[in-house]
């Protein structure tokens, strides 16, 4: 099957749907996903959404610019937060407008709570700074995003799996897909095509995203040439439910709740002094995991508490009904008379497909655009969130930037014809799936897929070192080559996720030797990416983004620089 | 411990007619029965099929109906079944393939209820302003998920002579946008719900409530949908 509309979306989260939003006024909108609607991951975002409203205390644009860069440690490109944090009041407004049913102050204005890392005056306290609906937030935005999309009539086509993105002459034409209902391949052709395909957190073995964030779209768009920016960056997140790794929301702690380990001590006073359990999540997860190495864990285990039951329980329900309805299910505790077990999740990564601040991919270190290509959320890199990203700075990130992309494709289309697409862009693929009917399927993709997230939460997680990355990498290639003599027993048509998780997987392989290939170069420790062996920033040689390319000899890394405006660095303290 | 999962399989390709199998998990209390679905995938038919995302009862996605009663498998643990389960498809819906449904017609009755903010007066450059009370009125209404467990478990949905009742997911979300003070769509959206398969479709037989895996006074809301469409048409002179 052929379709062709002015502008392609692929992902149903909060940048593709505040993307369509944005354009559908003027031009043809499809929006494409391999779940239905509402069902993609920015649903799960809990906590809140960043803007310096000053609804509940003083706060400032500049504040939060300095709490974001110094959150990434000052890798973030200033230019790009400035945009951001500057374009953040506006763009809460606006959902509020649009009928996202924000928590309320006692005035009747939005309300805000504390987060990781966001602070009054450069860093003196904490500030109320993230814009919530109780503890679903990024469930009511896209739900909204969602109803807008219905009420501007965007056509969606849903359980659809993206299998190659169609380029011709360096200009992106389209994408193919697999539609898992049927098993037909479709050509999607378009004048402009937006990846807004979120994370690839199961790439990792605890995590706290769901099965769908596979991260392929990091991968098609590295198969088609382009580089992938500052991939070593990955989030644990300190606090996933253990064993889990469902996400607690940071919204805990900022309501008040505590770490404790097992000698009930809070353990982050000694780690980030000043303001203690809102530290940035690098920084915390690396004192819990520090707890647990040094035998501080609750009953020698691999966990800590987190403690809310000095918050009482009428503001527990009131505030984080979600968080307490699946920690009574699935741990039987119940956070208003006991701790909650927790331990660091993988849960975002940082880094990206590179993108200007309108969203268009650039190809190289110089700058150069991929014409009708575009990118936002987390499968891009702005680069906003340098080397950790601040908790609520994603929905924002999607919000401003999908709305950006938008605007930006809007503004495109008009230079763009639907030009035809040279050769048969549907045969091209169809030996991707069928090399996993014709292999013997002496290899199972299960196994393979657990080995690998093992070996990524083994080498390539929170503490890293040269040797581990090394015999990380090594082994990836062994799974890579288990791979190709890996099958499909399921044959049939009608969704066939076997099929899917077996294509997934390639995308999965290839993902994690670019993410330690990265840190392997990285010889320093900057945010997220820790080294033992480099346990120091080191500015003079690593203040750059790191890029890296496809090549015939494998991947390459490249740099390039990171741009600084207005906060030189300087050390990182909580 | 070992739990048998008795499955609902049909696959368009080569079955007539649907057929029952029975699978062995050997699984911990505290495993997810969605946990023993996806490991019976993995490891003994690649070929079941049902959906799934979050896996923590957020996406919506995994909605079947477990031992006759619709709800989430990624809800549910290994602990609170006795030997076997029984996993069906949610009823109302065409199946697809094993638990797979089809929900094109749940997000068509979503869609028909008008389920956006409708506002003619222009926003202020701010905020609206609402009230903690007012946005209390919408706390439970806003954690629905469009799982499709109410609607599937309504019998009027269920009974063919009533099968175009718009049904319970859509009248939480009408609920949600009825009830919101920043809402000036009223007449709009009663014009709407004012028939017989529209709120009135409901005849208060809770099912709806009862299944909701978030916990959402379901029946409750409907009724004061139904409330409001009546003081909208009787008003107190």
């Amino acid at each position: 099957m052929i379709s062709q509309h002015d502008i392609v979306i692929v992902g149903a989260g909060l940048a593709g749907l505040r993307a369509a939003v944005e354009c559908t006024d003027q031009a043809d909108v499809a929006v494409i996903s391999k779940v239905y609607p509402t069902r993609s991951h920015s649903g799960t975002a809990q906590g809140g959404i960043t803007a310096t409203l000053g609804n509940e205390e003083e706060d400032h644009w500049e504040w939060h610019l300095f709490d974001t860069v110094k959150g990434g440690d000052y890798l973030s490109d200033q230019d790009a937060v400035e945009t951001m944090v500057k374009d953040a009041p506006r763009a809460i407004y606006e959902l509020e407008h649009m009928g996202v049913p924000f928590s309320r102050t006692a005035e009747g204005k939005i309300a805000q709570r504390n987060f990781g890392g966001h602070t009054r005056d450069y860093g003196k306290k904490p500030v109320k700074r993230a814009c919530y609906a109780a503890d679903h937030t990024g469930r009511v935005v896209l739900d909204t995003l969602y109803d807008q999309c219905l009420r501007h009539r965007v056509k969606f086509y849903s359980e659809q799996y993206v299998l190659s993105l169609v380029f011709d002459e360096g200009r992106c034409l389209g994408v193919v897909t697999y539609d898992l209902a049927t098993g037909d391949l479709h050509l999607m052709r378009a004048k402009a095509v937006l990846l807004a395909t979120g994370g690839s957190g199961k790439i990792y073995k605890t995590t706290s995203n769901g099965f769908a964030t596979t991260g392929e779209m990091f991968n098609l768009a590295y198969q088609s040439g382009i580089p992938l920016e500052d991939m070593e960056f990955v989030q644990f997140h300190p606090t996933g439910l253990y064993p889990l790794g469902i996400l607690v929301s940071e919204a805990a702690r900022g309501e008040g709740g505590i770490l404790r380990n097992r000698q009930g001590e809070r353990f982050m006073e000694r780690y980030a002094p000043t303001i203690k359990d809102l530290a940035a999540r690098d920084v915390v997860s690396r004192a819990i995991l520090t707890e647990i190495r040094e035998g501080r864990g609750i009953g020698g285990k691999d966990y800590v508490h987190l403690d809310l039951t000095h918050l009482g329980e009428k503001k527990i329900l009131e505030k984080l009904w979600e968080i307490t309805s699946f920690v009574r299910n699935y741990v039987g505790v119940d956070p208003v008379h006991d701790p909650i077990p927790v331990q660091p999740t993988c849960h975002y990564i940082m880094g990206g497909i590179p993108t200007d601040t309108d969203g268009r991919v650039l190809a190289d270190e110089k700058g150069s655009m991929t014409r009708g290509l575009y990118a936002a959320g987390e499968c891009a890199c702005v680069s906003v969130h340098g080397a950790n990203r601040l908790g609520c700075n994603s929905l924002l990130d999607l919000i401003v930037f999908g709305r950006r992309s938008g605007f930006a494709m809007k503004e495109d289309i008009g230079k763009y014809d639907h030009r035809s697409i040279p050769g048969d862009p549907l045969k091209s693929v169809e030996a991707k799936i069928s090399r996993f009917w014709n292999s013997n399927g002496k290899e199972k993709i299960d196994s393979l897929r657990q080995r690998m997230q093992s070996l990524m939460m083994g080498y390539g997680s929170v503490f890293r070192n040269e040797e581990g990355l090394k015999k990380g990498i090594e082994e990836i290639h062994t799974l890579k080559e288990r791979y190709g003599q890996a099958g499909v027993a399921d044959k049939g048509k009608v969704f066939n996720y076997a099929l899917m998780e077996a294509i997934e997987l390639g995308h999965q392989l290839d993902l994690a030797e670019l993410v330690l290939t990265s840190a392997f170069h990285r010889k320093e420790s900057r945010g997220a990416h820790f080294r033992d062996d480099f346990p120091a920033r080191d500015d003079p040689n690593y203040l750059k983004h790191t890029l890296i390319f496809p090549t015939p000899r494998g991947p390459e890394v490249r740099y390039k620089p990171v741009k600084i405006t207005r906060f030189q660095p300087a050390a990182r303290i909580y | 411990m070992e739990l048998k999962l008795k499955i609902f399989r049909f696959d368009p390709q080569k079955d007539e007619k649907p057929y029952y199998q029975t699978f062995a998990v050997d699984a911990q209390p505290t495993d997810r029965l969605l946990d023993c679905l996806n490991r019976i995938r993995w490891e003994q038919d690649p070929t079941l099929a049902f959906r799934m995302s979050c896996a923590h009862g957020i996406c919506g996605s995994d909605g079947m109906r477990i031992n006759g009663i619709c709800g989430l498998p990624c809800q549910k643990l290994v602990k609170e079944f006795k030997d076997e389960v029984l996993l069906e498809p949610m009823p109302v819906f065409k199946v697809i393939k094993d638990l797979v449904v089809d929900l094109d017609l749940f997000f068509e009755k979503y869609n028909s209820v008008k389920p956006y903010l409708i506002t003619t007066i222009a926003p202020p450059e701010q905020e609206r302003i609402q009230s903690p009370e007012e946005q209390a009125k919408l706390d439970e209404s806003i954690r629905c998920i469009l799982c499709a467990c109410c609607t599937s478990s309504c019998p009027i949905n269920q009974k063919k002579e009533t099968e175009k009742y718009v049904g319970p997911a859509a009248l939480v979300r009408a609920f949600r946008y009825l009830f919101d003070s920043r809402d000036e769509g009223s007449g709009e959206r009663i014009a709407l719900l004012d028939h017989k398969d529209g709120a009135w479709g409901c005849q208060t037989l809770w099912k709806c409530t009862e299944v909701c895996p978030k916990k959402i006074p379901v029946t409750q809301q409907i009724g004061q949908v139904k409330r409001r469409i009546y003081e909208a048409k009787h008003p107190k002179k």
